[in-house]
């Protein structure tokens, strides 16, 4: 086994028991935390994929913003001292369904053949165009002009979606006594 | 090289236990953790094609963009969803709300 190989089987092990610890765990603390565990996780995952920029945002975003926002509701609905029992009485249901699932999508991912990469050498060198071997590193410039030229308009559109819902978020999330004044 | 499989099994692996989480928690806010394991899985998913398949042309990376931002934008409004909700009935959780059930 080479070192990314090591890292990887690593690095899979610690997403999938902290995403166990995210639905399994009887606390409500404990599966926020296992969460920011899993972000996190899946952070490194991105940098295995060579796609480094994505694990930077997946660090602020997610593991910053998100698990934060997740905490604060925990905290403002009184999860601990309220929901003592965090699982529903359809348990069983529940192992079947993702059991299942995840036995179709296992069944399906090697079933099935992937069509490999070809890479041309950049312009200006020699050489033939071939399956890749290794992941390509991705450069951020190169990101940065996709973004805002193929991608401009989807680009605005999600934009415009976060302004919305959260201009949403505050309307709901106010109080009725400022309703009132409104 | 870890192959492709590798990394389809694990977000196969992430996206069961978010199903799991949604089917089985009663919370609200632990429905939504489990619902951002499973976009979590998609956008490992993406990436791994984006670099497997077609690494000069960014569309899984930038999807994967996208996903992290419709993800917070999610979080916001469905905490403050939820804090409404909290307000009214002092209680989160998804079987103790069940006006429209029939």
């Amino acid at each position: 086994m080479t070192v990314t190989e090591v890292l990887f089987y690593f690095i899979a092990g610690l997403t999938v028991l902290s995403a166990l610890g995210v639905v399994a765990t009887g606390k409500v603390a404990y599966a926020a935390i296992s969460l920011v565990f899993t972000l996190l996780a899946v952070a490194a995952v991105y940098i295995l994929l060579a796609s480094e920029f994505l694990a930077l945002v997946q660090v602020l975003l997610y593991a910053g913003g998100v698990a934060v926002l997740l905490l604060f509701a925990l905290m403002l609905t009184r999860a601990r001292e309220l929901v003592p029992e965090l699982d529903g009485p359809q348990k069983p249901f529940a192992v079947a369904a993702g059991l299942s699932l995840l036995g179709v999508l296992i069944a399906t991912i090697f079933l099935t053949t992937w069509p490999k990469a070809i890479v041309c050498p950049p312009l200006g060198q020699k050489g033939e165009c071939g399956p890749a071997n290794t992941p390509v590193l991705i450069n951020i410039s190169a990101i940065g002009d996709a973004l805002f030229q193929t991608w401009v308009l989807p680009f605005e559109i999600v934009s415009l979606v976060l302004l919305v819902a959260l201009v949403g978020a505050i309307v709901l999330a106010r109080s009725d006594e400022e309703e009132e004044d409104a | 090289m870890i192959p492709l499989q590798s990394f389809l099994v694990l977000s196969a692996i992430l996206f069961s236990l978010g199903v799991y989480g949604v089917l089985v928690r009663r919370h609200a806010v632990l429905i939504l953790m489990s619902v951002e394991l499973m976009l979590n899985a998609a956008s490992i998913n993406m990436v791994a094609f984006a670099v497997y398949t077609s690494p000069a042309r960014f569309a899984g990376i930038i999807f994967a963009i996208f996903i992290i931002t419709i993800a917070a934008a999610e979080v916001g409004l469905a905490l403050a969803i939820v804090l409404r909700i909290f307000r009214n009935r002092t209680t989160a959780n998804v079987d103790e709300v069940h006006e429209l059930k029939w």
